[in-house]
């Protein structure tokens, strides 16, 4: 069980919850080796969730090189977040919890733990800011059809920071019953490894499909970053491959990674942004998804010793992506992975993997807007 | 006699709300440096914090309003109660010398549960979740008294005791050999009568910021009445 990464992760959280990660370190390393937990994730990822997804070339986008997407937005629900809530549901169901907390920014993990709750007849309840319910208002009403309660929070930022905060309020009241389904790799042990391992799938599929495509691996491997999920999947697919280069793109105004400072947020050490106080700094992001002050242990450990480079695109870049992109290509990416296409575009190298986690219907207000 | 700890959060005007709160009968004032997003609160203290970090009350502001409130009620010990961030980005070892310098006497890190950083001297809190093992270390690693959190849940006004607290206090009085005082959920003469009864002092937190809009005077009275009670 890896409970820290380098100087970051670890359980910065009240007491009140530390026998209940303890027993979900039991039920997780539990589910790990049993063959039954396997089975079950893999029937609901190709039967329900639509895995494998499909590996796209697209020669019209960026002429001068091949670009390949891993296309998550085909996933049902449109985004990556169901193979983690998914997974996690299952988990839930093993350690006899009934009912499920969760965050959301953009709205794509409240529809997938809306989805997944659904599907197994679990109470859901889904903390939102304000701001995002505004700018993500068809998936507010996606998650209501799914039978989920939306729970506005108007406080701070009104975005995925409070969000996080009163989900896990909410766990500390409610412990006995309740699961916490975090979105991301973040948070207190043994949550960073859960999500990304549950969110390997991504990088496992595409290093064989690219594999078979092109008989060789990428040179670059592209993906965004704002807790980190779909990155650290699609990453560990190729973390091994010393010839790959792999690049984390963290939208500019809220690049935990590029600017932040060693902090706690949210029960773990990670680099987050913050003021020399310790006071967490609001994020700025045009996309909900990535408009988040901190980022998975993880990915800063692989910062620190080199492996990922992360690099910043503005929401004016990714915002010309995101129209390019459904123009030539006939693909509507949502605002989160259109900052990756916005560096991918402009990269040296000719074969270049990027993660597209998620499609942009839910964006298309927002877009339009501007 | 039963110990009362009364929690202010760190503001220009703590030193003097900490006296009335010493005259009205506290034993023990907590000062909560304000964190923007503090996990284990409910509303009042997280509003507080907010108000608190809105008046520029940073880390070094907060130790200068604990180093006058020393100097006002210098027989009275003052514990801060801040979460980790302010430390990691203080420094835990400077952080921690520094409370000590400012007059303060140990402190509480809501989010640092036993086990991390055992090098840190703290209160350490206990839980009704926390199994016997986890109340057997907080009680071996705490610096003086441990604090009993009677609910699962944030800070904040309760309608009753929490119905887990004689449990938690028959646990921790086999397992633990120092003063046990309970905090969160008691805001009442009644709440801090019934809470007293099972252990060795109470917490009282988001109620006495409250009691403290109203003034030194408010905020005397209301502690003279919990005081009476226990």
């Amino acid at each position: 069980m890896t409970t820290t990464f380098g100087a970051y992760g670890g359980r910065y959280v009240p007491e009140t919850l530390i026998p209940a990660l303890d027993e979900l370190t039991a039920g997780w390393e539990a589910a790990k080796e049993d063959d039954a937990f396997h089975a079950e994730l893999h029937q609901l990822l190709t039967t329900y969730a639509g895995r494998p997804t499909p590996l796209t070339l697209i020669e019209r986008f960026a002429p001068d090189k091949r670009i390949y997407l891993k296309r998550e937005d085909l996933l049902h629900t449109g985004a990556h977040k169901l193979n983690n809530a998914l997974g996690q549901a299952v988990l839930a169901r093993r350690l006899g919890k009934h009912r499920i907390v969760a965050e959301t920014g953009a709205g794509q993990h409240g529809v997938a733990t809306a989805t997944v709750c659904a599907r197994f007849g679990l109470e859901c309840v889904v903390y939102m800011g304000e701001e995002d319910m505004r700018r993500q208002q068809p998936n507010v009403e996606r998650m209501g059809l799914l039978g989920a309660e939306v729970r506005p929070v108007d406080f701070g930022t009104k975005t995925l920071k409070e969000a996080t905060s009163e989900a896990i309020r909410d766990w500390i009241t409610n412990v006995d019953t309740t699961h916490y389904l975090i979105g991301s790799c973040v948070g207190p042990a043994p949550y960073p490894e859960i999500v990304r391992e549950l969110q390997r799938v991504i990088g496992n599929e595409a290093r064989e499909q690219i594999l078979a495509a092109e008989g060789r691996l990428p040179e670059v491997v592209v993906a965004c970053v704002g807790g980190g999920s779909n990155a650290i999947g699609l990453f560990y697919g190729f973390l091994e491959d010393a010839d790959v280069k792999i690049v984390g793109v963290e939208a500019a105004g809220a690049a935990s990674l590029g600017t932040g400072r060693t902090g706690v947020l949210h029960g773990a050490r990670s680099s987050v942004l913050a003021d020399e106080d310790g006071q967490i700094a609001d994020a700025h992001s045009i996309s909900a998804g990535l408009d988040y002050p901190g980022v998975g242990p993880e990915h800063a450990y692989l910062r620190d010793i080199g492996r990922v480079e992360y690099v910043g695109a503005t929401d004016a870049e990714a915002l010309a992506s995101f129209r390019d992109l459904a123009r030539t290509e006939g693909i509507i990416p949502a605002l989160e992975p259109s900052h990756a296409l916005a560096r991918a575009r402009e990269m040296k190298g000719e074969l270049i993997l990027v993660g597209l986690s998620g499609r942009g219907d839910k964006d298309l207000a927002e877009v339009l807007r501007q | 006699m039963k110990t009362l700890v009364i929690y202010l959060m760190a503001e220009p005007e703590t030193p003097e709300l900490a006296r009335a709160a010493v005259e009205g009968g506290a034993d023990i004032v907590e000062i909560g440096f304000p964190f923007s997003d503090p996990l284990a609160d409910g509303p009042v203290i997280r509003r507080a914090a907010e108000r608190a970090l809105a008046r520029g009350m940073r880390t070094r502001q907060c130790l200068d309003v604990l180093e006058r409130t020393h100097e006002v009620v210098p027989d009275t010990a003052l514990v801060p109660m801040t979460y980790a961030s302010i430390l990691e980005a203080y420094g835990w070892e400077r952080f921690a010398a520094d409370v000590e310098a400012a007059g303060g006497a140990s402190m509480i890190v809501a989010d640092l549960p036993a086990g991390e950083r055992p090098d840190l001297r703290r209160v350490q809190l206990v839980a009704p979740t926390s199994t016997d093992e986890r109340i057997a270390l907080a009680g071996a690693q705490t610096d003086g008294w441990l604090y009993l959190v009677t609910v699962a849940g944030t800070t904040g006004a309760r309608g009753e005791v929490s119905p887990a607290l004689p449990g938690l206090v028959e646990r921790a009085r086999r397992l633990v050999d120092v003063p046990l005082y309970a905090g969160f959920g008691i805001s009442t003469p009644d709440h801090a009568r019934a809470a007293a009864s099972l252990a060795d002092g109470i917490v009282v937190g988001s109620r006495a910021l409250q009691e403290a809009e109203g003034g030194p005077d408010a905020l005397r009275e209301y502690v003279a009445s919990l005081r009476a009670a226990i």
